[in-house]
């Protein structure tokens, strides 16, 4: 397979060309503005549409507009851009439509810094906008994954009509990185689209709609997609084991973070340390069940972010009492050095010993 | 007015009158340029006062203007076909 | 005289494009004659099975109850972007958004600037009632200097709470649009005109027209206080002189 040379954002808009997306709407925004550069060139090739929207908030409506007629659509942000967006997510996710969102997390809160981050972890995860929904959270480590989660996340956004989000950071938005792209058409069981506008003509009339006034229609509609996001806990967990068969203490970190803590962990155990590592692709569904089997296996796991502490709480979660859950964190676009982790996990192996 | 008896024309045009969608806002009856459009005093299945016309003299020419302002689509117009202008 | 034989055909019934349902409008609503007149446009277009619209978050959120077409409910101010995105999808079907005052001229009023801004290939029909219907009768952006609402009960004071904005007037301005007219639903008379613009703008969109903008200027017997005959009064004596009907913008040839 051919090789490029390419920055995650690119690699990111390429992907999502590639898996028939043909309708991007955004509003510049640093560090993701290469994903709107490349695909204003990129799909009048194929004979898809760009459009730089006023806003945030009418991107994403635009994204609500074009996913409606049933097409493969995209928009992408930073995480200031992505709180604006957030009424237009709830809205997405309570009408069902597919579609694929960007956030390439900066420091915040606020408007921050333009610096990486992991800061919007609660945001993503947990729902962000109003009401009780989830995004399908995908979070990519090197820019060969960004490209190749891209590419499955138009398949999982058809799949279960849902939105989904790649979870990202200016780190891995901007490296350039070696990138093939697979050859990927969509996958041939995907559910038809009948519930698409696309003019009434031989049909009876369809609606893409989130009012419910009736309580227990509203609630019917909250049970239904419950269901879905426990199908797609059941389906589609992704996570990474990387050296925790003997490993004595185990880092839970995802995306950049991850691959810094790959290096620490390589560090480590020159020193003699067994540590491993557990990378959660999907932020949503969460590896609970992974965490859950690991913990009484290790004397202690260390959550390390770009926060101060987000993803830790689904640890523990997952964990409960059966290891100790500890955190380490920088925020505000500082990325930890692969030796302050180092230094992290030796203190608290120095007190396991002990 | 025993006039009226006399002058009465050929009912030329009708109107039907929905009481299941008529909200009886009047606006009907004050566009209605025969002024033959008035709200009855019975209230109908649809708890409003509904709008009635009952045209005895025929003066109903299908202008359509009622139904045009009507907000909820509660007449129907009728006109007569037309054959040999109806002339004696 | 044989009056009653006569054989009669129907020449005014209900739209095909609206179901026979009852609306949730108060009598004497002028969205209840405006969703009419779009219907007998759809109609008399030929595009019933081919249009898609947007329904607002307003008195008229429920629209696509009534309409027998294709529809998407909107959030409150965002049909411009809604119908932006699906028009850009989907450029061979005609696309319009219908959107009280509340919803296109205050919390929507950016997406509606920028979608005319764009050209974009779509219609709006913007009902104009000077107040916020839906939530019982607040201060709009188009209420006018000295009319009493919830939110400004001795009536509206430009001081504090500004002037109304014409929305077709500051629309003018910008280069895109190819249509935007003013128009009353308050007499048949004006009624007729309504539908006339109305059928203009779409007709526009069909030929592949930029941005077509219709106003409406209908009355809120219920948040006005007033009974439906007074409410028109009041909207022909107050509103005209503020909002004047007519074309403000309309191509060189026309339809
Ligand atoms: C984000 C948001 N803010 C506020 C509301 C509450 N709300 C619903 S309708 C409405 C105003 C509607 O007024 P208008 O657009 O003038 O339409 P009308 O009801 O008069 O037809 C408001 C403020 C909402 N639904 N969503
Ligand atoms: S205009 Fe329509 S709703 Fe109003 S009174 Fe007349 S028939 Fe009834
Ligand atoms: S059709 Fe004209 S004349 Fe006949 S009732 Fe209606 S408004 Fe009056
Ligand atoms: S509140 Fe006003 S705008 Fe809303 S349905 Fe009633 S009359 Fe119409």
């Amino acid at each position: 397979m051919e090789k490029l040379f390419m920055t995650g954002n690119e690699a990111i808009a390429e992907a999502a060309v590639r898996a028939g997306c043909r309708y991007y709407f955004g509003y510049p925004i640093t560090p993701q503005n290469e994903i709107p550069e490349y695909m204003v060139k990129r799909l009048p090739e194929v004979g898809g549409v760009f459009l730089q929207a006023e806003s945030e908030i009418a991107s994403i409506f635009m994204v609500y507009g074009a996913a409606g007629s049933g097409a493969r659509v995209m928009t992408s942000s930073a995480s200031p851009g992505i709180s604006l967006k957030q009424e237009g997510i709830s809205y997405i996710a309570a009408a069902e439509l597919p579609c694929v969102i960007v956030n390439m997390m900066r420091g915040g809160p606020g408007l921050g810094g333009i610096q990486p981050s992991q800061s919007d972890y609660f945001q993503a995860t947990k729902g962000g906008g109003h009401g009780d929904y989830h995004l399908f959270v995908l979070a990519p480590a090197t820019v060969q994954e960004a490209a190749d989660l891209c590419l499955e996340a138009f398949d999982i956004a058809d799949r279960y009509r849902n939105p989904v989000m790649i979870l990202g950071d200016g780190v891995l938005g901007q490296m350039m990185e070696p990138v093939s792209f697979q050859d990927r058409r969509p996958a041939a069981d995907l559910p038809e689209k009948t519930w698409a506008l696309t003019g009434t003509k031989g049909r009876a009339a369809n609606v893409v709609k989130t009012l419910n006034l009736d309580p227990s229609v509203l609630e019917k509609h909250n049970l239904k997609l419950q269901e879905k996001y426990k199908r797609m806990a059941k389906e589609e967990v992704r996570v990474e084991c990387y050296q925790v068969d003997d490993a004595e203490i185990v880092i839970a970190a995802y995306g950049t973070v991850a691959r810094i803590a790959k290096t620490a962990i390589q560090a480590l155990r020159e020193k003699g340390i067994k540590a491993g590592l557990v990378r959660p692709i999907t932020l949503y569904p969460f590896p609970y069940k992974t965490f859950a089997d690991i913990a009484p296996k290790v004397r202690k796991i260390l959550t390390v972010e770009m926060s101060l502490g987000q993803m830790v709480e689904d640890v523990r979660l997952a964990v409960g009492d059966k290891t100790e859950v500890c955190f380490f964190g920088r925020c505000g676009g500082i990325v930890p050095g692969y030796e302050e982790i180092v230094v992290e996990v030796e203190k608290l192996t120095a007190k396991v010993a002990r | 007015m025993s006039e009226s008896k006399t002058q009465k024309k050929p009912k030329r045009a009708r109107i039907a009158i929905d009481e299941h969608f008529c909200k009886g806002c009047g606006l009907c009856v004050d566009n209605c340029p025969q002024h033959i459009i008035s709200i009855s005093g019975t209230v109908a299945t649809s708890g409003y006062y509904p709008a009635q016309c009952p045209d005895p003299e025929n003066k109903c020419t299908g202008c359509t203007l009622c139904a045009r302002i009507c907000p909820d689509v509660a007449i129907e117009v009728f006109k007569a076909k037309k054959v040999d202008g109806g002339a004696h | 005289m044989n009056t009653e034989a006569q054989e009669m055909e129907r020449i005014f019934e209900r739209p095909r494009a609206l179901r026979s349902a009852t609306t949730h409008y108060c009598p004497g609503c002028g969205h209840g004659i405006t969703h009419r007149l779009v219907a007998e446009v759809i109609d008399e277009l030929g595009i019933r099975e081919t249009i898609v619209g947007v329904a607002p978050v307003g008195c008229s959120v429920l629209m696509y109850n009534y309409f027998d077409i294709d529809m998407f409910e909107a959030s409150h101010g965002r049909a411009p972007a809604i119908a932006t995105g699906f028009k850009r999808a989907r450029p061979d079907l005609p696309v319009f958004t219908y959107q009280g005052d509340g919803d296109l001229a205050a919390i929507g009023i950016a997406e509606t600037i920028h979608a005319a801004a764009r050209g974009e290939k779509f219609t709006t029909i913007f009902i104009n009632n000077a107040t916020y219907g839906m939530t019982g009768g607040q201060m709009a952006p188009t209420t006018l200097v000295g009319q009493k609402t919830a939110t400004s009960p001795t009536g509206r004071n430009c001081e504090t709470a500004g002037y109304p904005i014409k929305v077709c007037e500051m629309l003018a301005t910008l280069d895109a649009p190819s249509y935007i007219a003013r128009v009353s639903v308050s007499s048949a008379k004006h009624v007729l005109k309504a539908k006339q613009a109305i059928s203009k703008a779409f007709q526009l969109q069909l030929k592949g027209f930029p941005y077509t903008f219709v106003e409406v200027l209908s009355p809120c017997p219920t948040d006005w206080h007033m009974t439906p005959q007074e409410a028109v009064e009041w909207l022909e004596e107050n509103m005209f002189p503020q909002y004047p009907l007519g074309e403000v913008k309309a191509p060189k040839e026309g339809v």
